[in-house]
Protein backbone atom coordinates (compact mmCIF):
# COMPACT_ATOMS: atom_id res chain seq x y z
CA UNK A 1 0.00 0.00 0.00
CA UNK A 2 2.84 2.52 0.81
CA UNK A 3 3.78 2.05 -2.90
CA UNK A 4 0.93 3.99 -3.97
CA UNK A 5 0.55 5.98 -1.21
CA UNK A 6 4.33 7.32 -1.47
CA UNK A 7 4.16 9.12 -4.58
CA UNK A 8 1.37 11.02 -3.18
CA UNK A 9 3.05 13.05 -1.30
CA UNK A 10 6.44 12.11 -0.01
CA UNK A 11 8.23 11.03 -2.92
CA UNK A 12 5.71 12.81 -5.14
CA UNK A 13 7.44 12.61 -8.67
CA UNK A 14 6.64 16.27 -9.66
CA UNK A 15 7.02 18.08 -5.96
CA UNK A 16 9.80 16.27 -4.60
CA UNK A 17 11.62 14.60 -7.23
CA UNK A 18 10.45 17.12 -10.10
CA UNK A 19 10.22 15.48 -12.91
CA UNK A 20 7.39 15.43 -15.94
CA UNK A 21 7.29 19.18 -14.88
CA UNK A 22 7.25 20.12 -18.79
CA UNK A 23 3.42 18.66 -19.28
CA UNK A 24 2.29 19.80 -16.25
CA UNK A 25 2.84 23.29 -17.43
CA UNK A 26 1.39 22.78 -20.72
CA UNK A 27 -2.02 20.57 -20.12
CA UNK A 28 -3.05 22.14 -17.07
CA UNK A 29 -5.07 25.02 -17.97
CA UNK A 30 -8.37 23.48 -17.90
CA UNK A 31 -9.23 20.73 -15.71
CA UNK A 32 -10.54 18.18 -17.89
CA UNK A 33 -7.65 17.68 -20.58
CA UNK A 34 -5.62 17.76 -17.18
CA UNK A 35 -7.59 14.79 -15.40
CA UNK A 36 -7.32 13.14 -19.13
CA UNK A 37 -3.61 13.44 -19.27
CA UNK A 38 -3.51 12.38 -15.33
CA UNK A 39 -5.51 9.01 -16.51
CA UNK A 40 -3.54 8.14 -18.92
CA UNK A 41 0.42 9.15 -17.48
CA UNK A 42 -1.12 6.58 -14.81
CA UNK A 43 -2.50 3.71 -17.29
CA UNK A 44 1.23 4.52 -19.25
CA UNK A 45 3.20 4.16 -16.45
CA UNK A 46 1.12 1.21 -14.71
CA UNK A 47 1.62 -1.33 -17.49
CA UNK A 48 4.60 -0.21 -18.75
CA UNK A 49 6.26 -1.13 -15.22
CA UNK A 50 3.85 -3.97 -15.20
CA UNK A 51 5.58 -5.34 -18.61
CA UNK A 52 9.35 -4.49 -17.84
CA UNK A 53 9.09 -5.98 -14.55
CA UNK A 54 7.34 -9.50 -16.24
CA UNK A 55 10.44 -9.70 -19.15
CA UNK A 56 12.87 -7.77 -17.05
CA UNK A 57 15.39 -10.77 -16.83
CA UNK A 58 15.92 -11.17 -20.67
CA UNK A 59 16.74 -8.29 -21.27
CA UNK A 60 20.20 -7.33 -22.03
CA UNK A 61 21.05 -4.62 -19.97
CA UNK A 62 23.18 -2.95 -22.54
CA UNK A 63 19.65 -2.43 -24.56
CA UNK A 64 17.76 -2.04 -22.02
CA UNK A 65 16.61 1.50 -22.80
CA UNK A 66 15.85 0.56 -26.04
CA UNK A 67 13.48 -1.95 -25.06
CA UNK A 68 11.79 0.17 -22.37
CA UNK A 69 11.10 3.04 -25.13
CA UNK A 70 9.64 0.45 -27.55
CA UNK A 71 7.50 -0.93 -24.32
CA UNK A 72 6.72 2.60 -23.56
CA UNK A 73 5.66 3.93 -27.11
CA UNK A 74 3.57 0.89 -27.93
CA UNK A 75 1.22 2.13 -24.66
CA UNK A 76 1.17 5.83 -25.70
CA UNK A 77 -0.10 5.35 -29.47
CA UNK A 78 -2.57 2.76 -27.99
CA UNK A 79 -3.26 5.53 -25.08
CA UNK A 80 -3.37 8.41 -28.46
CA UNK A 81 -5.65 6.09 -30.39
CA UNK A 82 -8.20 5.58 -27.61
CA UNK A 83 -8.44 9.12 -27.20
CA UNK A 84 -8.96 9.58 -30.60
CA UNK A 85 -11.45 7.10 -30.55
CA UNK A 86 -13.63 7.81 -27.46
CA UNK A 87 -12.87 11.50 -26.47
CA UNK A 88 -11.88 13.60 -29.66
CA UNK A 89 -12.01 16.99 -28.61
CA UNK A 90 -10.02 16.46 -25.14
CA UNK A 91 -7.33 14.51 -27.83
CA UNK A 92 -7.30 17.67 -29.92
CA UNK A 93 -6.65 19.75 -26.79
CA UNK A 94 -3.45 17.62 -25.40
CA UNK A 95 -2.31 17.10 -28.86
CA UNK A 96 1.09 16.75 -29.00
CA UNK A 97 1.42 15.99 -25.26
CA UNK A 98 0.05 12.91 -25.28
CA UNK A 99 2.72 11.45 -27.39
CA UNK A 100 5.24 13.12 -25.20
CA UNK A 101 4.11 10.89 -22.78
CA UNK A 102 7.01 9.04 -24.01
CA UNK A 103 9.27 11.52 -23.18
CA UNK A 104 8.11 11.85 -19.64
CA UNK A 105 10.45 11.37 -17.40
CA UNK A 106 8.13 9.96 -14.70
CA UNK A 107 7.41 6.79 -16.53
CA UNK A 108 11.55 6.01 -17.34
CA UNK A 109 12.40 7.00 -14.12
CA UNK A 110 9.82 4.85 -12.72
CA UNK A 111 11.16 2.06 -15.23
CA UNK A 112 14.90 2.46 -14.56
CA UNK A 113 14.57 2.84 -10.95
CA UNK A 114 11.45 0.46 -9.92
CA UNK A 115 10.66 -2.01 -12.34
CA UNK A 116 13.88 -2.98 -13.40
CA UNK A 117 14.63 -4.30 -9.83
CA UNK A 118 10.98 -5.68 -8.17
CA UNK A 119 8.46 -7.83 -8.22
CA UNK A 120 5.46 -7.28 -11.17
CA UNK A 121 2.76 -6.72 -8.71
CA UNK A 122 4.81 -4.11 -7.30
CA UNK A 123 5.96 -2.44 -10.02
CA UNK A 124 2.75 -2.33 -11.20
CA UNK A 125 1.40 -0.36 -8.16
CA UNK A 126 4.60 1.42 -8.41
CA UNK A 127 3.32 2.50 -11.72
CA UNK A 128 -0.11 3.58 -10.56
CA UNK A 129 1.05 5.52 -7.15
CA UNK A 130 3.17 7.65 -9.51
CA UNK A 131 1.24 8.38 -11.93
CA UNK A 132 -1.81 9.39 -9.32
CA UNK A 133 1.18 11.54 -7.81
CA UNK A 134 1.38 13.35 -10.99
CA UNK A 135 -2.22 13.67 -11.74
CA UNK A 136 -2.86 15.24 -8.65
CA UNK A 137 -0.40 18.19 -8.56
CA UNK A 138 -2.03 18.24 -12.07
CA UNK A 139 -4.96 18.14 -10.78
CA UNK A 140 -4.93 20.95 -7.91
CA UNK A 141 -2.66 23.21 -10.38
CA UNK A 142 -5.30 22.99 -13.25
CA UNK A 143 -8.30 23.72 -10.55
CA UNK A 144 -6.88 27.11 -9.70
CA UNK A 145 -5.88 27.85 -13.30
CA UNK A 146 -8.85 26.72 -14.73
CA UNK A 147 -10.75 28.79 -12.00
CA UNK A 148 -9.31 31.95 -11.80
CA UNK A 149 -8.27 31.67 -15.63
CA UNK A 150 -11.17 31.13 -17.32
CA UNK A 151 -14.10 31.63 -14.39
CA UNK A 152 -15.00 27.79 -15.07
CA UNK A 153 -14.17 24.25 -13.79
CA UNK A 154 -14.41 21.02 -16.44
CA UNK A 155 -16.64 23.71 -18.72
CA UNK A 156 -19.15 24.44 -16.47
CA UNK A 157 -19.25 28.42 -15.19
CA UNK A 158 -18.63 28.52 -11.49
CA UNK A 159 -17.84 32.17 -10.91
CA UNK A 160 -21.15 33.49 -11.58
CA UNK A 161 -22.07 36.73 -13.97
CA UNK A 162 -23.14 38.49 -11.25
CA UNK A 163 -19.43 39.34 -10.29
CA UNK A 164 -18.27 40.09 -13.83
CA UNK A 165 -20.71 42.50 -14.03
CA UNK A 166 -19.34 44.28 -10.89
CA UNK A 167 -15.99 44.39 -12.59
CA UNK A 168 -13.79 41.32 -12.19
CA UNK A 169 -12.12 40.04 -15.10
CA UNK A 170 -10.32 36.78 -15.52
CA UNK A 171 -6.97 36.66 -14.43
CA UNK A 172 -5.09 36.33 -18.34
CA UNK A 173 -1.42 35.43 -16.59
CA UNK A 174 -3.30 32.22 -15.22
CA UNK A 175 -3.71 31.25 -18.60
CA UNK A 176 0.08 31.31 -19.27
CA UNK A 177 2.65 28.89 -18.91
CA UNK A 178 4.50 30.73 -15.99
CA UNK A 179 1.63 30.79 -13.49
CA UNK A 180 1.59 27.18 -13.50
CA UNK A 181 5.24 27.58 -12.89
CA UNK A 182 4.52 29.54 -9.66
CA UNK A 183 1.65 27.08 -8.79
CA UNK A 184 3.87 23.95 -8.54
CA UNK A 185 6.21 26.68 -6.43
CA UNK A 186 4.09 27.21 -4.01
CA UNK A 187 2.72 23.68 -3.85
CA UNK A 188 6.63 22.61 -3.15
CA UNK A 189 7.13 25.04 -0.74
CA UNK A 190 3.76 24.86 1.41
CA UNK A 191 4.90 21.24 1.37
CA UNK A 192 8.50 21.34 2.16
CA UNK A 193 8.50 22.12 6.47
CA UNK A 194 6.62 19.07 6.46
CA UNK A 195 8.54 16.86 4.87
CA UNK A 196 11.55 18.23 7.23
CA UNK A 197 9.70 17.50 10.40
CA UNK B 1 8.52 62.12 26.54
CA UNK B 2 5.56 60.94 27.59
CA UNK B 3 5.72 58.29 24.54
CA UNK B 4 9.08 57.01 25.36
CA UNK B 5 7.95 56.00 28.85
CA UNK B 6 5.09 54.74 27.63
CA UNK B 7 6.95 52.58 25.07
CA UNK B 8 9.40 51.37 27.97
CA UNK B 9 6.19 50.42 30.14
CA UNK B 10 4.87 48.20 27.78
CA UNK B 11 7.86 47.04 26.37
CA UNK B 12 7.96 43.51 28.66
CA UNK B 13 4.58 42.48 27.52
CA UNK B 14 6.35 41.99 23.53
CA UNK B 15 9.45 40.31 24.99
CA UNK B 16 10.18 36.62 25.10
CA UNK B 17 7.11 34.78 27.81
CA UNK B 18 5.49 38.11 27.68
CA UNK B 19 1.59 38.36 26.91
CA UNK B 20 1.93 39.60 23.71
CA UNK B 21 4.97 37.91 22.65
CA UNK B 22 4.10 36.55 19.40
CA UNK B 23 3.64 40.42 18.48
CA UNK B 24 6.92 40.90 19.15
CA UNK B 25 7.49 42.01 15.48
CA UNK B 26 4.73 44.35 15.28
CA UNK B 27 5.94 46.52 18.15
CA UNK B 28 9.49 46.48 17.35
CA UNK B 29 8.75 47.66 13.91
CA UNK B 30 6.61 50.87 15.61
CA UNK B 31 9.36 51.07 18.35
CA UNK B 32 12.22 51.51 15.48
CA UNK B 33 9.79 54.13 13.20
CA UNK B 34 9.43 55.96 16.50
CA UNK B 35 12.79 56.23 17.79
CA UNK B 36 16.29 55.62 16.82
CA UNK B 37 17.24 52.22 17.90
CA UNK B 38 19.77 51.48 20.70
CA UNK B 39 20.54 47.73 19.39
CA UNK B 40 24.05 47.13 18.25
CA UNK B 41 25.58 44.95 16.04
CA UNK B 42 26.64 42.15 18.24
CA UNK B 43 29.00 39.75 15.69
CA UNK B 44 31.10 39.47 12.79
CA UNK B 45 32.57 42.80 10.59
CA UNK B 46 30.45 45.71 10.87
CA UNK B 47 30.59 49.36 9.25
CA UNK B 48 29.79 51.85 11.62
CA UNK B 49 27.97 54.80 9.25
CA UNK B 50 25.12 57.30 10.01
CA UNK B 51 23.15 56.32 6.62
CA UNK B 52 21.29 52.40 7.98
CA UNK B 53 18.93 51.22 6.00
CA UNK B 54 16.42 53.22 7.30
CA UNK B 55 18.24 56.34 6.10
CA UNK B 56 18.92 55.22 2.67
CA UNK B 57 14.99 53.94 2.00
CA UNK B 58 13.38 57.15 3.34
CA UNK B 59 15.86 58.71 0.68
CA UNK B 60 14.00 57.44 -2.24
CA UNK B 61 10.49 58.12 -0.70
CA UNK B 62 11.70 61.82 -0.32
CA UNK B 63 12.98 61.37 -3.84
CA UNK B 64 9.45 60.01 -5.26
CA UNK B 65 7.52 63.00 -3.69
CA UNK B 66 8.13 65.29 -6.71
CA UNK B 67 6.81 62.35 -8.99
CA UNK B 68 3.90 62.33 -6.54
CA UNK B 69 2.47 65.39 -6.19
CA UNK B 70 3.04 66.03 -9.91
CA UNK B 71 1.21 62.59 -10.64
CA UNK B 72 -1.72 63.93 -8.31
CA UNK B 73 -2.03 67.29 -9.97
CA UNK B 74 -1.59 65.49 -13.45
CA UNK B 75 -4.65 62.84 -12.61
CA UNK B 76 -6.59 66.15 -11.97
CA UNK B 77 -5.72 67.62 -14.88
CA UNK B 78 -5.83 65.19 -17.51
CA UNK B 79 -9.39 64.39 -15.76
CA UNK B 80 -10.68 68.38 -16.44
CA UNK B 81 -8.54 68.60 -19.94
CA UNK B 82 -10.34 64.95 -21.21
CA UNK B 83 -14.03 66.66 -19.97
CA UNK B 84 -13.21 70.44 -21.32
CA UNK B 85 -13.93 71.90 -17.81
CA UNK B 86 -11.69 74.94 -16.66
CA UNK B 87 -11.19 74.64 -13.38
CA UNK B 88 -8.71 75.69 -10.38
CA UNK B 89 -5.53 74.50 -9.29
CA UNK B 90 -7.21 73.29 -5.93
CA UNK B 91 -9.72 71.78 -7.43
CA UNK B 92 -7.50 69.80 -9.24
CA UNK B 93 -5.25 68.71 -7.37
CA UNK B 94 -8.27 68.12 -4.88
CA UNK B 95 -9.39 65.33 -7.60
CA UNK B 96 -5.78 63.82 -8.00
CA UNK B 97 -5.51 63.27 -4.15
CA UNK B 98 -9.37 61.59 -4.11
CA UNK B 99 -7.80 59.11 -6.99
CA UNK B 100 -4.13 58.59 -5.34
CA UNK B 101 -4.80 58.03 -1.99
CA UNK B 102 -7.25 54.49 -2.33
CA UNK B 103 -4.24 53.40 -4.26
CA UNK B 104 -2.06 54.39 -1.73
CA UNK B 105 -4.69 52.69 1.03
CA UNK B 106 -4.30 49.52 -0.86
CA UNK B 107 -0.60 49.32 -1.59
CA UNK B 108 -0.16 49.63 1.92
CA UNK B 109 -2.46 48.24 3.71
CA UNK B 110 -1.85 45.06 1.98
CA UNK B 111 1.56 45.12 1.38
CA UNK B 112 2.43 45.88 5.17
CA UNK B 113 0.05 43.18 6.51
CA UNK B 114 1.99 40.78 4.61
CA UNK B 115 4.86 41.79 5.71
CA UNK B 116 4.05 41.68 9.25
CA UNK B 117 2.71 38.74 9.00
CA UNK B 118 5.96 37.05 7.60
CA UNK B 119 8.16 38.89 9.68
CA UNK B 120 5.77 37.25 12.64
CA UNK B 121 6.36 34.06 11.79
CA UNK B 122 10.13 33.99 11.29
CA UNK B 123 10.59 35.73 13.77
CA UNK B 124 12.38 38.21 12.23
CA UNK B 125 12.21 42.46 12.55
CA UNK B 126 9.92 43.98 9.76
CA UNK B 127 12.13 46.06 7.96
CA UNK B 128 11.56 49.30 5.97
CA UNK B 129 11.75 47.56 2.51
CA UNK B 130 8.28 47.91 1.62
CA UNK B 131 7.85 51.21 2.21
CA UNK B 132 9.76 51.90 -1.04
CA UNK B 133 8.16 49.18 -2.76
CA UNK B 134 4.68 50.74 -1.65
CA UNK B 135 5.23 54.10 -2.41
CA UNK B 136 6.37 52.68 -5.79
CA UNK B 137 3.78 50.63 -7.01
CA UNK B 138 0.98 53.92 -7.30
CA UNK B 139 3.11 55.59 -9.25
CA UNK B 140 3.58 52.91 -11.99
CA UNK B 141 0.20 52.01 -12.18
CA UNK B 142 -2.54 53.82 -14.64
CA UNK B 143 -4.75 55.68 -12.49
CA UNK B 144 -7.99 53.75 -13.46
CA UNK B 145 -6.36 50.55 -12.07
CA UNK B 146 -9.20 48.71 -9.84
CA UNK B 147 -7.99 48.54 -6.39
CA UNK B 148 -9.24 44.80 -5.75
CA UNK B 149 -6.02 44.25 -8.81
CA UNK B 150 -3.97 46.03 -7.52
CA UNK B 151 -4.80 44.39 -4.32
CA UNK B 152 -3.90 41.22 -5.75
CA UNK B 153 -1.09 42.27 -7.57
CA UNK B 154 0.56 44.23 -4.43
CA UNK B 155 0.33 40.41 -2.60
CA UNK B 156 1.43 38.87 -5.35
CA UNK B 157 5.08 40.68 -5.45
CA UNK B 158 5.60 40.78 -1.87
CA UNK B 159 5.15 36.86 -1.67
CA UNK B 160 6.24 35.72 -4.53
CA UNK B 161 9.01 38.66 -5.45
CA UNK B 162 9.86 38.93 -2.09
CA UNK B 163 8.89 36.54 0.85
CA UNK B 164 9.79 33.00 -0.96
CA UNK B 165 13.52 34.32 -1.30
CA UNK B 166 13.71 35.40 2.66
CA UNK B 167 12.27 38.93 2.56
CA UNK B 168 13.72 42.38 1.94
CA UNK B 169 17.28 42.87 0.50
CA UNK B 170 17.44 39.05 -0.93
CA UNK B 171 14.71 39.78 -3.49
CA UNK B 172 15.49 38.91 -7.58
CA UNK B 173 13.51 41.10 -9.05
CA UNK B 174 12.10 44.28 -8.35
CA UNK B 175 9.12 43.86 -6.61
CA UNK B 176 7.39 46.87 -7.38
CA UNK B 177 7.89 46.37 -10.95
CA UNK B 178 6.73 42.58 -10.35
CA UNK B 179 3.29 44.31 -9.16
CA UNK B 180 3.45 45.98 -12.63
CA UNK B 181 4.56 42.98 -14.71
CA UNK B 182 1.55 40.67 -12.72
CA UNK B 183 -0.94 43.25 -13.37
CA UNK B 184 0.08 43.81 -17.23
CA UNK B 185 0.03 39.96 -18.12
CA UNK B 186 -2.98 39.07 -15.94
CA UNK B 187 -5.25 42.08 -16.91
CA UNK B 188 -4.43 43.68 -19.93
CA UNK B 189 -7.39 45.39 -20.59
CA UNK B 190 -7.00 47.48 -17.49
CA UNK B 191 -3.00 47.69 -18.17
CA UNK B 192 -3.11 48.94 -21.76
CA UNK B 193 -4.30 50.76 -24.50
CA UNK B 194 -6.37 54.38 -24.67
CA UNK B 195 -9.01 53.81 -22.44
CA UNK B 196 -6.93 53.28 -18.52
CA UNK B 197 -4.75 56.47 -18.32
CA UNK B 198 -6.91 59.22 -17.77
CA UNK B 199 -9.60 59.07 -15.00
CA UNK B 200 -13.13 58.76 -16.03
CA UNK B 201 -12.20 60.61 -18.88
CA UNK B 202 -14.62 61.76 -21.75
CA UNK B 203 -15.43 58.76 -24.09
CA UNK B 204 -14.68 61.31 -27.36
CA UNK B 205 -11.49 61.96 -26.05
CA UNK B 206 -7.99 60.45 -26.89
CA UNK B 207 -5.90 59.41 -24.08
CA UNK B 208 -3.46 57.56 -25.75
CA UNK B 209 -0.24 58.01 -24.23
CA UNK B 210 3.01 59.13 -26.68
CA UNK B 211 3.89 55.63 -26.72
CA UNK B 212 0.41 54.05 -27.60
CA UNK B 213 0.55 56.50 -30.40
CA UNK B 214 3.47 55.37 -31.74
CA UNK B 215 2.96 51.90 -31.23
CA UNK B 216 -0.19 51.96 -33.53
CA UNK B 217 1.57 53.11 -36.55
CA UNK B 218 1.35 57.03 -35.23
CA UNK B 219 4.45 59.66 -36.66
CA UNK B 220 6.55 62.00 -34.37
CA UNK B 221 4.15 64.70 -35.62
CA UNK B 222 1.13 62.94 -33.71
CA UNK B 223 3.00 63.33 -30.33
CA UNK B 224 2.40 65.94 -27.91
CA UNK B 225 5.43 68.18 -27.94
CA UNK B 226 8.89 67.94 -26.56
CA UNK B 227 8.05 70.67 -24.02
CA UNK B 228 4.89 68.88 -22.73
CA UNK B 229 6.76 65.46 -22.46
CA UNK B 230 9.20 66.89 -20.75
CA UNK B 231 7.09 68.94 -18.05
CA UNK B 232 4.73 65.99 -18.07
CA UNK B 233 1.59 67.39 -19.05
CA UNK B 234 0.84 64.32 -21.00
CA UNK B 235 -1.68 60.89 -20.24
CA UNK B 236 0.50 57.95 -18.33
CA UNK B 237 0.97 56.61 -15.31
CA UNK B 238 0.36 57.88 -12.34
CA UNK B 239 4.65 59.05 -11.21
CA UNK B 240 6.18 58.59 -14.61
CA UNK B 241 4.93 61.63 -16.93
CA UNK B 242 6.71 64.60 -15.63
CA UNK B 243 10.41 63.88 -16.53
CA UNK B 244 11.27 67.39 -14.43
CA UNK B 245 9.78 65.71 -11.34
CA UNK B 246 11.48 62.73 -12.23
CA UNK B 247 15.01 64.70 -12.79
CA UNK B 248 14.60 66.25 -9.14
CA UNK B 249 14.01 63.09 -7.34
CA UNK B 250 16.86 61.30 -9.76
CA UNK B 251 19.59 64.05 -8.80
CA UNK B 252 18.72 64.02 -5.24
CA UNK B 253 19.45 59.86 -5.22
CA UNK B 254 22.57 61.00 -6.80
CA UNK B 255 23.85 63.32 -4.97
CA UNK B 256 22.91 61.17 -1.79
CA UNK B 257 25.09 58.34 -2.58
CA UNK B 258 21.80 55.93 -3.06
CA UNK B 259 21.33 55.60 -7.07
CA UNK B 260 24.45 54.39 -9.05
CA UNK B 261 25.53 57.17 -11.86
CA UNK B 262 27.20 54.40 -13.69
CA UNK B 263 24.14 52.29 -14.04
CA UNK B 264 22.13 55.68 -15.11
CA UNK B 265 25.14 57.02 -17.49
CA UNK B 266 25.17 53.43 -18.75
CA UNK B 267 20.96 52.79 -19.61
CA UNK B 268 21.06 55.66 -21.12
CA UNK B 269 23.79 55.23 -23.51
CA UNK B 270 22.23 52.00 -24.39
CA UNK B 271 18.81 53.42 -25.11
CA UNK B 272 20.82 55.89 -27.31
CA UNK B 273 22.80 53.74 -28.81
CA UNK B 274 19.93 51.10 -29.29
CA UNK B 275 17.36 54.20 -30.95
CA UNK B 276 19.98 55.50 -33.45
CA UNK B 277 20.30 51.63 -34.89
CA UNK B 278 17.07 50.55 -34.91
CA UNK B 279 14.36 53.25 -34.36
CA UNK B 280 12.42 55.41 -37.11
CA UNK B 281 11.92 58.19 -34.26
CA UNK B 282 14.53 60.55 -33.09
CA UNK B 283 16.71 59.20 -29.62
CA UNK B 284 15.28 61.71 -27.86
CA UNK B 285 11.59 60.87 -27.71
CA UNK B 286 12.43 57.29 -26.68
CA UNK B 287 14.07 59.11 -23.98
CA UNK B 288 10.97 61.03 -22.73
CA UNK B 289 8.28 58.56 -23.82
CA UNK B 290 6.68 56.04 -21.13
CA UNK B 291 8.47 54.98 -18.20
CA UNK B 292 12.04 55.15 -19.20
CA UNK B 293 13.12 58.09 -16.97
CA UNK B 294 11.30 56.51 -14.30
CA UNK B 295 12.68 53.07 -14.71
CA UNK B 296 15.91 54.44 -15.21
CA UNK B 297 16.19 56.69 -12.22
CA UNK B 298 13.77 55.09 -9.52
CA UNK B 299 14.01 50.78 -10.44
CA UNK B 300 17.14 49.93 -12.24
CA UNK B 301 19.29 51.32 -9.62
CA UNK B 302 17.27 49.59 -6.60
CA UNK B 303 20.55 48.73 -4.96
CA UNK B 304 19.19 45.03 -4.36
CA UNK B 305 18.55 43.79 -7.57
CA UNK B 306 21.37 45.37 -9.36
CA UNK B 307 24.66 44.45 -10.37
CA UNK B 308 27.21 45.11 -7.38
CA UNK B 309 30.75 45.31 -9.28
CA UNK B 310 31.62 48.23 -11.03
CA UNK B 311 32.24 46.97 -14.47
CA UNK B 312 28.96 44.95 -13.84
CA UNK B 313 26.90 47.96 -13.38
CA UNK B 314 28.03 49.70 -16.81
CA UNK B 315 27.14 46.33 -18.51
CA UNK B 316 23.70 45.64 -16.66
CA UNK B 317 22.47 49.73 -16.84
CA UNK B 318 23.54 49.42 -20.96
CA UNK B 319 21.72 46.33 -21.58
CA UNK B 320 18.61 47.59 -19.71
CA UNK B 321 18.64 50.72 -22.09
CA UNK B 322 18.94 48.86 -25.35
CA UNK B 323 16.91 45.33 -24.83
CA UNK B 324 13.84 48.09 -23.41
CA UNK B 325 14.04 49.87 -26.80
CA UNK B 326 14.24 46.73 -28.55
CA UNK B 327 11.25 45.67 -26.93
CA UNK B 328 9.76 48.88 -27.97
CA UNK B 329 10.31 49.19 -31.37
CA UNK B 330 10.67 45.23 -32.52
CA UNK B 331 8.03 43.67 -30.37
CA UNK B 332 4.51 43.76 -31.90
CA UNK B 333 2.70 42.82 -28.38
CA UNK B 334 3.57 45.10 -26.41
CA UNK B 335 4.48 49.10 -26.73
CA UNK B 336 6.35 49.86 -23.52
CA UNK B 337 9.87 47.27 -22.90
CA UNK B 338 11.16 49.90 -19.85
CA UNK B 339 9.57 47.02 -17.55
CA UNK B 340 9.87 44.25 -19.07
CA UNK B 341 13.90 45.11 -19.80
CA UNK B 342 14.84 45.71 -16.57
CA UNK B 343 13.12 42.57 -15.20
CA UNK B 344 14.96 40.39 -17.16
CA UNK B 345 18.30 41.96 -16.38
CA UNK B 346 17.34 41.72 -12.56
CA UNK B 347 17.60 37.89 -13.22
CA UNK B 348 20.88 38.08 -15.13
CA UNK B 349 22.39 40.68 -12.65
CA UNK B 350 23.76 38.25 -10.58
CA UNK B 351 24.91 36.15 -13.59
CA UNK B 352 26.87 40.03 -14.88
CA UNK B 353 28.56 40.20 -11.44
CA UNK B 354 29.91 36.76 -11.25
CA UNK B 355 31.66 36.87 -14.52
CA UNK B 356 32.85 40.64 -13.70
CA UNK B 357 34.46 38.83 -10.68
CA UNK B 358 35.91 35.50 -12.73
CA UNK B 359 37.36 37.77 -15.67
CA UNK B 360 38.78 39.54 -13.16
CA UNK B 361 40.47 36.91 -10.74
CA UNK B 362 41.89 35.15 -14.08
CA UNK B 363 43.65 38.44 -15.04
CA UNK B 364 45.37 38.29 -11.53
CA UNK B 365 46.16 34.83 -11.78
CA UNK B 366 48.10 35.45 -14.96
CA UNK B 367 49.75 38.64 -13.63
CA UNK B 368 50.70 37.09 -10.87
CA UNK B 369 52.54 34.23 -12.82
CA UNK B 370 53.75 36.57 -15.21
CA UNK B 371 56.03 38.42 -11.58
CA UNK B 372 56.33 34.97 -10.78
CA UNK B 373 58.71 33.87 -13.82
CA UNK B 374 60.47 37.89 -13.42
CA UNK B 375 61.85 37.35 -10.09
CA UNK B 376 62.63 33.24 -10.84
Amino acid sequence: MNLITAPLRKANPITVLILGICSSLAVTAKLKPAIVMALSVTVVTALSNLVISLIRKGIPSKIRIIVQLIVVATLVILVDQFLKAFMYDVSKQLSVFVGLIITNCIVMGRLEAFAMSHAPWESFLDGIGNGLGYGLILVIVAFFRDLFGSGTLLGYQVIPQGLYDFGYVNNGLMILPPMALIIIGIIIWLQKPEEEK
Amino acid sequence: MGLRNYIDKIKPNFEEGGKFSKFHSTFEAFETFLYTPNKVTKSGTHIRNYVDMKRSLIAVVFALIPCFLFGTWNIGYQHFLSLGQDVTFWQTVGYGLLKIIPLYLVSYIVGLSIEFTFAEIRHEDVNEGYFVTGFLIPLIMPVDVPLWMLAIAVAFSVIIGKEVFGGSGMNVVNPALLARAFLFFSYPSKMTGDNVWIAEKADAYSGATPLGTIFNGGSVNDLPSLMDMFVGTIPGSIGETSKIAILIGGIFLIVSGIASLRIIIATFAGAIAMSLMISDIPFYYHLLMGGFMFGTFFMATDPVTATQTNIGKWIYGFLIGAVAILIRVANPGYPEGMMLAILLMNVFAPLIDWCVVAVNIRKRKKRWAAAERRTR
